[in-house]
């Protein structure tokens, strides 16, 4: 057994969906020919009117090189930059990790724990805006928020204004990114852990294995190629997530939690530049492309949705 | 002793799931809107914010129910044209094996690669071209073309369950292509429609940037553009906006929940299917 192949390669070989003849090409022509086009013209004009030509257009807007040494000169988009990378590389993998070993605690079968997966999930449904607002709230007021007032009453200890340090803000938002998207992965993680049959498990353990033996040469081979699609994912998301800083720490203090997708929209509109705007959205491109590659090259090899 | 440490964390899982949530609501039924106190739960809670929400008893308030119709429209037709047009293109490209069909699956997630956060700008000025601004169309627009991606890749994995055999017989009884999609294809489809619907109307109800860039007077927008015009002013009362938030966060919850079986089932097909 190959762990490299997917999720899906313990059901067997996945070739023959590949391998089945086209039904309809042998005598696709005529009107089923312009019937399929007809199907495909709604989402073409779409893809050409929504995505080709916005693109086009921000290629355009930000073909000035003298942007990129504007932008290199500006002491807060080199910071913005060193914030995306820390806060994109930081969330994805603490969530990712965090939800590897939660989708393990909830494959346990009790009742109870299935009831608290309903309630786990909740972060997940709510909407972006209301719960980084909540977040927002709990660490801006100082000295009395309810992280502040919770140091207190359980440690004696006087919380800190989360915003006057821009370690402390980043860490508010990527605190904030976690509790939304943390279950999506937990969910997506556990649908991969009840894929691999449980006779895996029960033939480790006539073998006497420990349970870390069962993690390590089981589940982690099983369901490495799940995990990686799936960071890919959160770490695209992620690179264009402007909500939490948005809305969790506004940026503060003074531009120290900004990352790049906020600070272009400042550039835009604050500043009424918007080609600026544009090139600081168009300069993370060359780490968000190979991700984005491999994704492509992830998903034509597996079965394993999202 | 396994069982209760298992225990001991579910409590501190369910500390950090619900403490956001617990202070949303704790905001909104203070009387004052006073955020700025040590009390864990306020003295005299009230539920008069819920009520100034709903009957628009204050002046950032004043076209709440507008713009709540407004999230309301957008999600709505945000869920039927991504779901309409995600079907139709993944029915062309799976089951009627379009010539280069492939290509257009692929390209679809070439819309991924580039954030929609920093396609906004360039977008807008599009939407201006398109005499579309201050339109609730431009934004129903860019939700879709979000939202469609992946709507085609979940299609186009779910249909590989539905023997192609069927579009073949009903072909042979002379169904025309129209009516294989009609009749056949969408019916079988439906526990996908529906996972791909609730994606669709959550991203929609979770979307701010192009709101707040495309829609600009108060009878246009959207609840969460107000709400954050709310966090920019100075005197703000913090009740009302919780309770604004709570209220705004009800619908997607709900329906969450009520499709929660087949959006779970949506997210983890790959891992449970043959």
């Amino acid at each position: 057994m190959n762990g490299r192949s997917g999720v899906l390669a313990v059901r067997g070989p996945v070739a023959p969906r590949r391998l089945r003849l086209p039904a309809w090409r042998s005598h696709l022509h005529g009107s089923d020919l312009i019937y399929s086009i007809l199907f495909i013209v709604p989402y073409a004009t779409l893809f050409v009117a929504f995505v080709i030509y916005p693109i086009a257009y921000a290629i355009w807007m930000g073909s000035n090189p003298a942007l990129y040494a504007e932008l290199l000169s500006d002491p807060r988009y080199v910071r913005a930059a060193i914030n995306t990378v820390l806060f994109v590389g930081l969330a994805v993998n603490l969530q990712m990790i965090l939800a590897l070993l939660l989708s393990g605690f909830f494959m346990r079968r009790r009742r109870w724990i299935r009831a608290l997966l309903v309630v786990y999930i909740l972060p997940w449904t709510l909407p972006a805006v209301p719960a980084y607002l909540s977040f927002h709230w709990m660490f801006v007021a100082y000295p009395q928020g309810l992280p502040n007032n919770l140091l207190e009453a359980l440690f004696g200890i006087e919380g800190p204004f989360w915003f006057d340090q821009k370690w402390l803000a980043l860490g508010c938002n990527i605190v904030a990114h976690t509790w939304k998207w943390m279950p999506l992965w937990t969910l997506v993680l556990l649908g991969g852990r009840m894929s691999i049959p449980q006779d895996l498990y029960d033939a480790a353990d006539v073998d006497g294995a420990s349970p870390y033996q069962r993690f390590a040469y089981i589940t982690v081979p099983l369901l490495a190629n799940l995990y990686l699609i799936s960071t890919l994912v959160s770490t695209i998301w992620t690179f264009g997530d402007y909500a939490p800083v948005l809305f969790v720490s506004g940026g503060a203090p003074a531009f120290g939690s900004e990352v790049v997708s906020t600070l272009g929209f400042h550039y835009a509109l604050d500043y009424a530049n918007p080609p600026l705007g544009v090139a600081a959205g168009l300069s993370v491109l060359p780490l968000l492309i190979p991700a984005v590659i491999l994704l492509m090259y992830r998903l034509k090899r597996t079965e394993v949705q999202l | 002793m396994k069982e209760a440490a298992a225990l001991a964390f579910a409590v501190v899982l369910l500390i950090w799931t619900l403490a956001p949530i617990y202070n949303m609501v704790m905001v909104s039924l203070d009387s004052k809107g006073d955020v700025f106190s040590n009390d864990i739960w306020p003295p005299h809670p009230s539920l008069d914010s819920f009520w100034i929400v709903l009957s628009e008893g204050y002046w950032y308030l004043q076209y709440f129910w507008q713009q709540f119709g407004n999230s309301i429209y957008i999600g709505a037709a945000t869920t039927f044209l991504t779901l309409l047009i995600g079907s139709l293109a993944s029915f062309s490209i799976g089951r009627m094996r379009l010539k280069y069909g492939w290509l257009v699956s692929n390209a679809a997630l070439l819309t991924y690669a580039i954030p929609a956060s920093f396609l906004a700008i360039p977008f807008y000025s599009i939407m201006l071209k398109y005499g579309l601004a201050n339109n609730l169309w431009s934004v129903i627009f860019a939700e879709v073309t979000f939202a469609t991606p992946y709507a085609i890749f979940i299609f186009q994995q779910y249909a590989v369950s539905i023997p192609i055999e069927l579009d073949d017989a009903a072909r042979i009884d002379g169904a025309s292509p129209i009516q294989v999609y009609l009749r056949i294809y969408l019916p079988l489809m439906a526990p996908a429609l529906v996972a791909v619907g609730t994606y669709a109307l959550l991203l929609a109800w979770n979307e701010y940037l192009y709101q707040f860039m495309l829609l600009s007077s108060q009878r246009s927008m959207t609840v969460p553009v107000a709400l954050a015009q709310f966090l920019n002013s100075d005197e703000a009362p913090w009740n009302y906006m919780m309770a604004t938030a709570i209220i705004y966060a009800i619908p997607p919850v709900a329906i969450y929940y009520a499709f929660r079986r087949r959006m779970t089932a949506g997210l983890t097909m790959g891992g449970v299917k043959g």
